[in-house]
Order: structure tokens, then C-alpha cells, then sequence
């Protein structure tokens, strides 16, 4: 099995989001930048299938140079190999465009990819990546195993979960679930060592347009301040949210 | 050229948000001067969609779809945004609507942007509000593709009435094997229970209740209000709660009308998901927890003497 993760390089959960130039680019001054949250849970379901089912992982990214530090993080972890595409991301579409690419010249049976990305919450690339391979396509995957060609997963669904039975070729767009959270795995000092040796490789982008394009950003508007009311007037909380905020 | 709206259902039944879409596509098509064709599958009330604007209502039935299938449903949507000329296609932000609309995309080689939360600011270029950094902020898109699909965010445009005396008529679709190779092999819900996805209300505990044997209280207070039930990201990890009451930035996102967080410390990741609730309401015994920042109101104090009595108020209220 050749499987392929899709990484993608996002601010970490805690970071500050602020916006540059009028509002029209993000301000990566003082972010860190991790692996997708989603990511990695897919690619630690990755590892699995290789050191037990003997698969090889490559991972990949669509991005500009500045994303290969998380590209040699997904090594440490233990990728085989990883495969960036030189160019600036900036439209679900033509990014799904690019590893359809890469995914047609790898021979990849198996792509992973995560539920959404943080940073523009798209939920669009695993989808559109699948629909122009013509692969089967599960989102939300909160569990999966592999039998041969056949796969056997369970989807996230509301209240509760489906079990869906499938083959590949295949694109699944995971999350916690398809590993817990104990399983994610920090690299080590060998892995780190490892990471430095292994191969990645640059490949130019083919043509694509782009179908949409980011013209500004805006952040919420300021919250007022909370309104405090005494433990021992819980009538005054029942009042309030029934005739000034209409919700009870 | 239309602007199509896939309007949900399941078991027959016209799902929220599918009231919510058509409200938000009648406006979009008046904004095109295009109009507007709702596409309803295995639905049994076609015409209560009429009280949302919706003149014209395409309603396939086909037995193939009436299991959800993604693939099937995308693939019934491009056959009737083909056979209706659709220059926009819009559908909702939920678990399955995200499954479904980057298929129909790559079919129409269309951009597509979901999660939008208020009517496009403007037609050409076509722009739209989207949430964006797990809703610490907002993206406005430009869409700039001849064919648009746009997945409207839960709760954020609303349910808006604008009758019309509308007409249904029957469609084909021929749903191929191809379509169906992703088999459901079966379905496992907690019945009874509002779904987070589905609530007004979300009533929501944290690390700060101890332990899974406190959470009692939680349901039943829940059940008062006939909210759905959720918990912060260590409550889950520590096997406290299911995973999918999970909600947070790496979680469930919260939508709803009224979010009421208990012994929850109000960290940067759960906030951005539980950003888009209307009403956010924190019980916390720690004056200093940032979640008082967030919230609308918050009550200082211990969730095993606040709760009970709110149970106990809230009863009496209901029954007034
Ligand atoms: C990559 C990443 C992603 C994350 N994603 C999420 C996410 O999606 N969702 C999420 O929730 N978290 C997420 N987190 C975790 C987040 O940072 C916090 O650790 C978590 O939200 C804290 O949960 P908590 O508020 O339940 O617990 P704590 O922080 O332990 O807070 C407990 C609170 O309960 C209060 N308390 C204690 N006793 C009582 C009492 N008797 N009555 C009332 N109040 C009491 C305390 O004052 C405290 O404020 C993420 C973290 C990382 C690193
Ligand atoms: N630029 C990118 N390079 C590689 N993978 C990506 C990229 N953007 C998105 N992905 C993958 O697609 C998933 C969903 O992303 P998105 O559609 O942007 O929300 C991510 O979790 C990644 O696995």
C-alpha cells in the first residue's frame, strides 16, 4: 500500500490571529506554525499501516519554502519521504489540482488527509481531491482499517457514528478518532537525525487557476463585558436570559 | 441560468437548515435577478418550503438515495444543476453538506466556499463572508469561477419567512453503481438526545466537574432546557464523555442560541469553537477564568451548589 498524507502548515491553536496591510494578510509575526491538528492524527494512523502492514508514507505539502520545517517534522515522526509543491496556497480548488497531480504520478492507493485546516477552514481539498481522481471518498473518519483493498471505516455523523464498507483507491479526510490523543507521537532525537537525511522533494506546480481568492479579513466585533449575577439569585439568570437575551 | 438550493431532509423531513438555505437562495437569486430552484430528495412535504421563497421546487425521489450516500447525493445535485442551468449551488455547512459540496465543485469546476455566514456583499466579483481561523475571524472570498457553491454556516443568516405561491415538479436522476460504492454498513445514534448539531441550546462541563460520575446534573439540566449535551477537549481525551461531545477548535463547532459552559476554564481553543453561539453563559468558581471575557453572563461560583438550584428554577419556570 502507498499511502499519501497531505500536510497541511498551519498557525498553532494558541496563536493570536492578526491581519497586516489593511487587513489583507495575515500577520505571521510571532506565530508558530505546526502541523494541521486533523494531519496528525492521520498521519499517526499512517504509521501504523506501515510498521504493521508494511506501507510506505510520503507526505505532502502545496506551499512555499517557508513550509518545509513542518514538512521535516512529519519525517521525524516517521514518514518515509516528502514531496513539497512549490507554490503559494491559496484556493482549495487548485491546491486539490496539484495532488491530484501528485497522486497520479506516485501511484498513491491510499491518501489521508485531515477534516479541515484551521487556518481557513476550507473542508474542501480531500473532497475536490478525491472527486478529480475519480476515488472513493470518505470525510470525517473517525476510524478506519485496511484489508487487502477492502476498508472498513466509521464516519462522524450527527449523534452519533455510521460504518461504512468501501475499496480503494480511496481519500479519507480524518480526525481524533482515527487515532486518540495519546497516540500522536513527539519525535526524537533519532527521528529528528533520520528526518535530516531523508529525501524532499521539490516539484513545480502544473497550471491551475484559482477559483477564489481571500480580498480581506475582518475580526469579530469586541464583546461587551460580561454581566455577573450572585450565585444566590439564580432567578435574577432564568430572568435575563428569558426577557433580555429571548433565549429560554 | 438558476441559482439551486439543496434543501435537506432525512426520513422525509425537511431538516433546519434546510429552511435556513432556501431563505438565504431566495435572496442571493434576487441579488443575480436570477431565480431560485430548491432541489428536495425522498422529501414529503415539498410545499413547506414555499414559506421560504421557494417558487419552484424540484423533488427527486429515487430509492438509491434513501440511505445518505455523499457521491449519490452529489451526483443528483449535478444532474439537476445541469438540467436547471445553475450558476450557483448552495447547500449547508453541515457534517454531510461539507461531505457533499467539494464533489458537486470539482463536478462544476466551480470555487466553493463554505461556512458563510451572511449574503454576498456583492455579485461581481462575488463576494462572500466566510468564518475563517476556526472563527477567530473572518474571510471575505471572492469567488471568481463562472459557477459558485457556497455552504451557508449554521445560525448565522437565520430563518426568514417570504411566502410565495410555488409549483413542485418531479425529476429524474439516474443514480449508477459508480455512485454507490461507498456502502453504509450501519448507523449507530444515541436516540433521544438533541444532537449538538441540532440544538438551540448547548449545555457544555468541564475538567472543573471532576468526574464522569458528576455529570448527572449536566443531563438533567440539559434535559430541562432540551439542550444537547457537550464537554471541553480534556473531558473527552481523559474517556469522561464520548468524543463527539467534543466541541472546541479541534472539536465540534457551537452554533447555537444559547452555549451555558460549566467549570469550563475558557481556553483559546475552546473558545474559537463555541465563538459563533449567540448567548454564552459560564459557571465558574474562579472570577480570573477567561471565559468571563467571553461570555454574556456569568455566575462566580461552585458548579455542585449552582447547578442543582438552577435545575430546580428552571423547573419551576418551565412549569409557569
Ligand atoms: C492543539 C490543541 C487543540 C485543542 N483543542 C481544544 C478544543 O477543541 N476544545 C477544548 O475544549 N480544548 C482544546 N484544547 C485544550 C485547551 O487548551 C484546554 O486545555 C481545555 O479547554 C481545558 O479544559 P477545561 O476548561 O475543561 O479544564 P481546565 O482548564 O482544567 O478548567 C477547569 C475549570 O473549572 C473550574 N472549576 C473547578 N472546580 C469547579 C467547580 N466546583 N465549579 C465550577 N467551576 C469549577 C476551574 O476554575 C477551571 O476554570 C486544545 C489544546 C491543544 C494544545
Ligand atoms: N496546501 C496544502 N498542502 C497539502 N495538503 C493540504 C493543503 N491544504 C489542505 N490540505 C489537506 O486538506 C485538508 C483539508 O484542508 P482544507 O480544505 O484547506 O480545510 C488538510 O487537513 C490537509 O490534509
Amino acid at each position: 500500500m502507498k499511502i499519501l498524507v497531505c500536510i497541511s502548515h498551519v498557525p498553532d491553536t494558541t496563536s493570536k490571529i492578526n491581519f497586516t496591510e489593511n487587513d489583507t494578510v495575515f500577520d505571521t509575526n510571532g506565530v508558530q506554525f505546526v502541523i494541521n491538528p486533523y494531519d496528525e492524527f492521520c498521519l499517526t494512523r499512517a504509521m501504523w499501516f506501515k510498521e504493521k502492514q508494511g506501507a510506505t508514507v510520503t507526505v505532502v505539502n502545496v506551499g512555499n519554502a517557508s513550509t518545509e520545517p513542518t514538512l521535516r517534522k512529519a519525517l521525524a515522526i516517521g514518514a518515509d519521504d516528502a514531496i513539497r509543491v512549490n507554490m503559494e496556497a491559496t484556493d482549495g480548488l487548485s491546491v486539490a489540482k496539484q495532488l491530484a497531480e501528485v497522486v497520479k504520478s506516485g501511484g498513491y492507493d491510499l491518501v489521508l488527509a485531515g477534516r479541515e485546516s484551521i487556518d481557513y477552514n476550507g473542508g474542501m481539498v480531500p473532497g475536490m481531491l478525491a472527486a478529480l481522481l475519480d476515488f472513493n471518498f470518505v470525510n470525517g473518519c473517525v476510524g478506519m482499517e485496511v484489508d487487502g483493498t477492502s476498508v472498513s471505516l466509521s464516519r462522524e455523523i450527527d449523534g452519533g457514528n455510521e460504518s461504512l464498507a468501501t475499496a480503494l483507491p480511496l481519500v479519507v479526510a480524518g480526525q481524533k478518532g482515527i487515532v486518540e490523543e495519546k497516540d500522536l507521537r513527539i519525535p526524537n532525537m533519532r527521528g529528528i537525525m533520520m528526518a535530516r537525511k531523508k529525501p524532499l522533494n521539490v516539484v513545480e506546480p502544473v497550471d491551475a487557476e484559482s477559483a477564489t481568492m481571500v480580498q480581506s479579513f475582518e475580526k469579530p466585533a469586541p464583546k461587551g463585558s460580561v454581566k455577573l449575577i450572585d450565585a444566590e439569585n439564580i432567578d435574577e439568570l432564568i430572568n435575563l436570559l428569558h426577557n433580555e437575551a429571548k433565549v429560554i | 441560468m438558476s441559482v439551486l438550493v439543496f434543501a435537506d431532509s432525512a426520513e422525509g423531513k425537511f431538516k433546519k437548515s434546510a429552511f435556513e438555505v432556501v431563505s438565504f437562495g431566495k435572496k442571493v437569486a434576487e441579488q443575480l435577478g436570477s431565480h431560485l430552484v430548491v432541489l428536495t430528495i425522498n422529501a414529503n412535504k415539498n410545499e413547506e418550503l414555499y414559506v421560504y421563497g421557494a417558487e419552484k421546487v424540484v423533488a427527486v425521489s429515487n430509492d438509491s438515495l434513501k440511505t445518505f450516500n455523499a457521491k449519490a447525493y452529489a451526483s443528483a445535485i449535478n444532474q439537476v444543476a445541469a438540467a436547471q442551468s445553475a450558476s450557483v449551488v448552495i447547500l449547508d455547512s453541515s457534517i454531510d453538506g461539507l461531505f457533499i459540496a467539494p464533489m458537486v465543485a470539482v463536478a462544476l469546476n466551480a470555487g466553493y466556499a463554505s461556512n458563510v455566514v451572511a449574503l454576498p456583499s456583492a455579485t461581481n466579483p462575488f463576494t462572500v463572508k466566510r468564518k475563517a481561523f476556526s472563527s477567530k475571524a473572518f474571510s471575505n472570498t471572492v469567488i471568481s469561477s463562472d459557477k459558485k457553491v457556497i455552504g451557508v454556516a449554521k445560525n448565522a443568516y437565520g430563518i426568514h419567512e417570504n411566502p410565495v405561491s410555488g409549483t413542485t415538479e418531479t425529476f429524474d436522476v439516474s443514480i449508477s453503481d459508480a455512485d454507490l460504492k461507498i456502502k453504509s454498513v450501519k448507523i449507530e445514534k444515541i436516540t433521544g438526545q438533541v444532537t449538538i448539531a441540532d440544538a438551540d441550546i448547548v449545555v457544555s462541563a468541564g475538567r472543573g466537574l471532576k468526574g464522569p460520575e458528576n455529570w448527572g446534573m449536566i443531563e438533567e439540566l440539559a434535559d430541562v432546557l432540551g439542550a444537547a449535551t457537550a464537554c471541553s477537549k480534556p473531558v473527552s481525551d481523559l474517556g469522561w464523555r464520548p468524543h463527539g461531545e467534543h466541541v472546541g477548535q479541534t472539536g465540534k463547532p457551537v452554533a447555537s442560541n444559547l452555549y451555558i459552559a460549566i467549570g469550563i476554564s475558557g481556553a483559546i481553543q475552546h473558545l474559537a469553537g463555541i465563538n459563533a453561539s449567540k448567548v454564552k453563559v459560564v459557571i465558574n468558581t474562579d472570577p480570573e477564568a477567561p471565559f468571563f471575557k467571553a461570555a454574556d453572563y456569568g455566575i462566580v461560583g461552585d458548579a455542585f451548589e449552582v447547578v442543582p438550584k438552577l435545575i430546580e428554577k428552571l423547573k419551576a419556570f418551565k412549569q409557569a
